[in-house]
C-alpha cells in the first residue's frame, strides 16, 4: 500500500526546464509546491567539473546523464502491421533524467517558431496552396494561439536563459546581421551573438554569394558573462566543444539548474523530491478531477501517494504522453478511426548533411559552442518560399556549425576511404582538421499513422506497460529532405572543396540508430477544439481541469527549428495563466 | 611489420613445458617498426601488458589480432594492442557496460527490422564472446586455423567479409558483431586513456585533438585556419 502524504497545492511531475520555470514562477505566493523528479540532483560542482566532464566515452557514448532504458523505455515499430520491440538502448534520441532534465545537456539553439507556418500551420498551407495540397493522412492543425500572445514569453525565456544572438526583426524592421525572416521581436537579445568560426564564416560567405540570408543562430550559450533578471550568474562560453550530452562547467549554458531552479527553491514552500518516479495521476471516480499522484522512491522502493490541488506534467515529451496514457486522462488516439487524441501527432525531425573536405583549411573542430552555427532560413521562414512548386509541406534550415568535434564520434574521411588500416589512419589524421559539414534540419509534419499508445507486451520496472511508438518517415519528409540536401550540396560545391560527399537521397525507414535528434514532439497536442486536441490553448487538459501538460508534447507538428524556445515560452505563459486565471477560479479555462 | 610471438602461442608454449601460465610474467611488447621518432618513443614507453579481466586466452588472442588489423603499427601510431585497445575492450566487457548496464533485458525476444535496434538477449560481454567464437569457428572451417593465426591477407578477407555481410556466421550476424567490435575499438582508440586505450594519447596526437583542456574562447579567433598544436591533456593528467 502506498503511504498517503499530506495534501499540497501543486505537484510538478519532472523538474527540468519546464518544471523549473513553473516552480520559479509560482513560488513566493504561499503555494505548497512539490516537485517530483525521477532522477538525482546535479550541480555544476562537482557534477560537471573538469576534467571528468570532458569524458566523451562516459557522457557522449554511454549517455551518463540520460534516462536509463533498463528501467523504462518505449517499444518501437515502423507501421501498425509490425510488432513493436523494445528500444533496448538509447540511440536516435536521448531523453534526460535528473534535476534540470535535458535542459542540462542541450546544445542551446533557441528559435521563435513561426507565426504562420508553425502556429497557424493548417490555415497557412490551406490559404496559400489550397486545401487539396494537404494530404488526407496529414492531420495538420493550428495551435489556437497567436504569435503575439506568445512573444512576451519568448522574451522572458531568452532573458532568463542567457540567449546570445542578433535580432533580425525589431518591431517589424529587418535588422542587418540577424535572420531577416524571423518573427518580430520587441527588444534585442540579452547577449551579442557567439564568436563565429571558420566553418560558420565559410558557410555564411557561400550562402550570401548565392543570394541567401545567413545569420548566426541565437544560442543559450552565454557569449559574455551575464546576470539574468532574477540574479542568476552565467559565465562566458569557452567554446569547449563538450556541450550537447554534457553539463557546462562554466555555467555558460542556459540550463534550468542555473537559470530558474535555485530561485524556485529559495521558497521554503517549494520542495524538491528526487528519485521520485511518478507512475500515475489518480482521478476521482467521475474521472474529471485529479486527486493525487502515486510515485515510487527509487532509492527505497517505497510507494507514496501525494494528494494535490493541481498536477502539472513537466516531463520530457515522451514521458508526458506516457503518463497521460497510464493515467487514463483523455481519450487514447486510434489511427483506424482517427478518433481519440492522446498519443496523436507524434513527430520528430528529418535531418540531412553533406561533408566538405578542404586540402588547404584548418577548422580546429574541437573548438565550438553547443549552438554555434550559421544557417539560412530562406526555405522555411521565408514566406515567399513556394511550397507548391517545391512539392512538400514544411521547410528546413540549412547551415554550417562548430559544435564540437569529439574524436570517438567525429572523424570524417572522404568517400572511398577504407574503414580501417593504415590508409584509413592517414586519411583520419589528415582530414580531421580539414573538414566541415553543411546540415539540413527539416520540419516533420504529422501523419495519421505516427502515434503513441501503450504496448500490449512489454513492461517497465514498475510493472506498467511501456509506451509504444509507431513512426516512420513519409513521402512528404523525403521530398523535403531531398530538396534541402541538394541545396546544401549546391552551397557546398560553390565553396570549391577538395572533396564533398554526395547528397544522400535514399528513402530508408526511420531507424533507432544512429543518433539523429532529441526533438521528439506531440502526443498531448494543444488546440482550440476539444475533439482534436489533448490540452486547450492554456495547456490545460480538456478532460481533467486540474491537470496541465507542459513541453514539446503539446506541439501539433514539429518545426524545422529546435523546440526549446517555444517549450520555454509556453511554460512561462502557462505559469502566468495559472497565476492570473486558474488559481483565481479553478476549473476549465476553455 | 615485425613478426612477434602471439600471446596465446607464448602461453601455450610455456604451459607445454610445465610452467603455470598464471605466474608467468607478461611478455614485453615487441616494438613495432615505427618510422618516426614520436612513434618510437610512444612504443618504447609501453613496457608491459596489463593482463585481462574477462577475455580468455583464446579470446584475448582474437581481440589483439582484431585491433592490430584495424589499427596497424605504422608511422602514425603503434599497433592497436600496443595502444591498449585489447585492454580497453576487456575492461569494458568485464565492467558495467559489458554486463548490460542500461540495457533493457526483458523478453519476449524477436529479431525485428534493423531500424528497431539491438534485440538479442545477450549482454555485450556475452555477445562479444559468442561473436569471437563464431568468427573463430568460421576461420577454422575455412582456413584450418583460428583468426589470430591467419596471414594478414586472410585476416583482411575475413574482416571484409564480415563488414560487407558476405560471411555468414552460425546463429548471429557477422556484420552486427563486426560493427560492435569496430565501435569498441574506436572507443578505445579515441577515448580518454583513463580507460586503458589510446596509450600516451597517441590517437589524439595523430589527429591533433588537444584533449580535456578546452578553454577556446580566444583560440577560436587566434587559431582561425591555423593549427592549434599543443600536447594533448587527458583526465589523468589533471587528477
Amino acid at each position: 500500500m502506498a503511504t498517503k502524504l499530506k495534501e499540497v497545492d501543486v505537484v510538478l511531475v519532472g523538474f527540468g526546464l519546464t518544471g523549473g520555470i513553473i516552480a520559479k514562477e509560482l513560488s513566493g505566493r504561499g503555494l505548497k509546491i512539490v516537485a517530483l523528479e525521477r532522477g538525482v540532483k546535479r550541480e555544476t560542482n562537482p557534477d560537471f567539473a573538469v576534467p571528468q566532464i570532458r569524458d566523451e566515452l562516459r557522457y557522449a557514448v554511454r549517455n551518463d546523464l540520460m534516462m536509463d532504458t533498463a528501467r523504462d523505455t518505449l517499444t518501437f515499430r515502423h507501421r501498425a502491421a509490425d510488432t513493436a520491440l523494445p528500444m533496448r538502448r538509447l540511440g536516435a534520441f536521448l531523453p534526460g533524467e535528473g534535476v534540470g532534465g535535458a535542459g542540462v545537456h542541450w546544445n542551446g539553439a533557441t528559435w521563435r517558431w513561426l507565426p504562420n507556418r508553425d502556429q497557424r500551420a493548417r490555415s497557412f498551407y490551406e490559404q496559400h496552396f489550397g486545401k487539396a495540397f494537404i494530404p488526407p493522412d496529414m492531420p495538420l492543425q493550428d495551435w489556437g494561439i497567436t504569435y503575439d500572445e506568445l512573444a512576451p514569453y519568448y522574451e522572458k525565456f531568452e532573458y532568463a536563459f542567457a540567449v546570445s544572438g542578433k535580432a533580425g526583426n525589431l518591431k517589424g524592421q529587418v535588422q542587418p546581421g540577424g535572420n531577416p525572416f524571423e518573427p518580430p521581436r520587441q527588444r534585442e537579445l540579452p547577449l551579442p551573438p557567439l564568436q563565429d568560426s571558420l566553418a560558420t564564416e565559410l558557410f555564411g560567405q557561400a550562402a550570401r554569394n548565392l543570394g541567401y540570408h545567413p545569420f548566426i543562430v541565437a544560442a543559450a550559450n552565454a557569449s559574455q558573462a551575464y546576470t539574468n533578471p532574477d540574479g542568476a550568474k552565467f559565465g562566458a562560453c569557452q567554446y569547449c566543444g563538450h556541450c550537447e550530452r554534457f553539463g557546462c562547467e562554466a555555467n555558460a549554458k542556459g540550463s534550468p539548474h542555473i537559470a530558474v531552479i535555485p530561485f524556485a527553491l529559495r521558497d521554503p514552500n517549494v520542495e524538491l523530491r528526487t528519485q521520485s518516479w511518478v507512475t500515475k495521476v489518480n482521478l476521482d471516480s467521475a474521472g474529471k478531477h485529479a486527486r493525487s499522484v502515486t510515485y515510487t522512491d527509487v532509492a527505497t522502493g517505497e510507494e507514496y501517494e501525494q494528494p494535490a490541488g493541481m498536477v502539472i506534467l513537466c516531463a520530457f515529451a515522451l514521458g508526458n504522453t506516457h503518463l497521460m496514457l497510464l493515467s487514463g486522462i483523455g481519450k487514447p488516439y486510434d489511427p483506424k478511426t482517427g478518433k481519440g487524441v492522446v498519443g496523436k501527432n507524434y513527430a520528430y525531425q528529418v535531418n540531412g548533411n553533406v561533408t566538405l573536405f578542404f586540402e588547404d583549411k584548418v577548422f580546429n573542430p574541437f573548438m565550438g559552442a553547443g549552438a554555434l552555427a550559421s544557417r539560412i532560413d530562406d526555405f522555411h521562414a521565408n514566406e515567399a518560399f513556394d511550397n507548391g512548386r517545391a512539392g512538400f509541406i514544411g521547410g528546413a534550415t540549412i547551415g554550417g556549425a562548430s559544435s564540437g568535434g569529439r574524436p570517438i564520434g567525429y572523424r570524417p574521411v572522404p568517400p572511398g576511404t577504407p574503414r580501417w588500416g593504415s590508409d584509413w589512419k592517414r586519411a583520419t589524421a589528415k582530414w580531421y582538421q580539414r573538414s566541415m559539414a553543411i546540415s539540413t534540419s527539416s520540419s516533420n509534419m504529422p501523419n495519421r499513422y505516427c502515434y503513441c499508445d501503450l504496448d500490449p507486451t512489454y513492461r517497465n520496472a514498475f510493472g506498467q506497460p511501456l509506451m509504444r511508438l509507431t513512426y516512420n518517415f513519409t513521402e512528404n519528409d523525403f521530398r523535403t529532405r531531398d530538396f534541402m540536401v541538394q541545396k546544401a550540396y549546391e552551397i557546398g560545391k560553390s565553396m570549391n572543396p577538395t572533396h564533398i560527399t554526395p547528397p544522400d537521397l535514399r528513402h530508408d525507414d526511420f531507424s533507432l540508430l544512429p543518433y539523429q535528434t532529441t526533438h521528439n514532439t506531440g502526443g498531448t497536442i494543444m488546440g482550440a477544439e476539444r475533439a482534436s486536441s489533448v490540452v486547450n490553448t492554456y495547456l490545460q487538459s480538456w478532460d481533467v481541469a486540474n491537470v496541465f501538460v507542459v513541453g514539446a508534447s503539446v506541439f501539433p507538428h514539429n518545426s524545422a527549428y529546435n523546440p526549446t524556445g517555444p517549450v520555454g515560452a509556453l511554460a512561462y505563459r502557462t505559469a502566468d495563466i495559472i497565476k492570473e486565471k486558474y488559481l483565481k477560479r479553478p476549473g476549465p479555462l476553455a | 611489420m615485425t613478426k612477434r610471438v602471439g600471446r596465446r602461442n607464448f602461453l601455450k608454449h610455456v604451459a607445454m613445458v610445465g610452467t603455470a601460465a598464471a605466474v608467468v610474467p607478461a611478455p614485453a611488447a615487441a616494438p613495432a617498426t615505427p618510422a618516426t621518432t614520436e612513434a618510437q618513443q610512444t612504443a618504447s614507453s609501453v613496457p608491459v601488458r596489463e593482463g585481462y579481466t574477462f577475455l580468455t586466452v583464446t579470446e584475448a588472442a582474437f581481440v589483439e589480432a582484431f585491433v592490430d588489423a584495424l589499427v596497424p603499427a605504422d608511422e602514425l601510431t603503434p599497433s592497436g594492442s600496443d595502444l591498449g585497445l585489447a585492454t580497453f575492450i576487456d575492461r569494458q566487457l568485464s565492467g558495467a557496460w559489458g554486463k548490460g548496464d542500461r540495457l533493457y533485458r526483458q523478453g519476449p525476444w524477436k529479431q525485428g527490422a534493423p531500424g528497431q535496434g539491438y534485440q538479442l538477449p545477450l549482454t555485450p560481454a556475452e555477445f562479444f564472446r559468442a561473436g569471437i567464437d563464431a568468427v573463430n569457428r568460421y576461420s577454422k572451417e575455412t582456413y584450418g586455423k583460428e583468426f589470430d593465426r591467419l596471414t594478414s591477407a586472410d585476416k583482411q578477407k575475413v574482416l571484409e567479409g564480415l563488414d560487407k555481410s558476405t560471411i555468414m556466421l552460425d546463429r548471429l550476424s557477422g556484420k552486427q558483431f563486426f560493427d560492435a567490435a569496430y565501435q569498441a575499438t574506436m572507443e578505445g582508440l579515441f577515448g580518454d586513456p583513463i580507460y586503458g586505450g589510446n596509450k600516451n594519447k597517441a590517437a589524439w596526437k595523430m589527429i591533433g585533438y588537444p584533449g580535456v583542456i578546452a578553454v577556446h574562447a580566444t583560440n577560436i579567433v587566434t587559431y582561425r585556419n591555423k593549427q592549434y598544436a599543443v600536447p594533448p591533456v587527458s583526465i589523468a593528467d589533471l587528477t
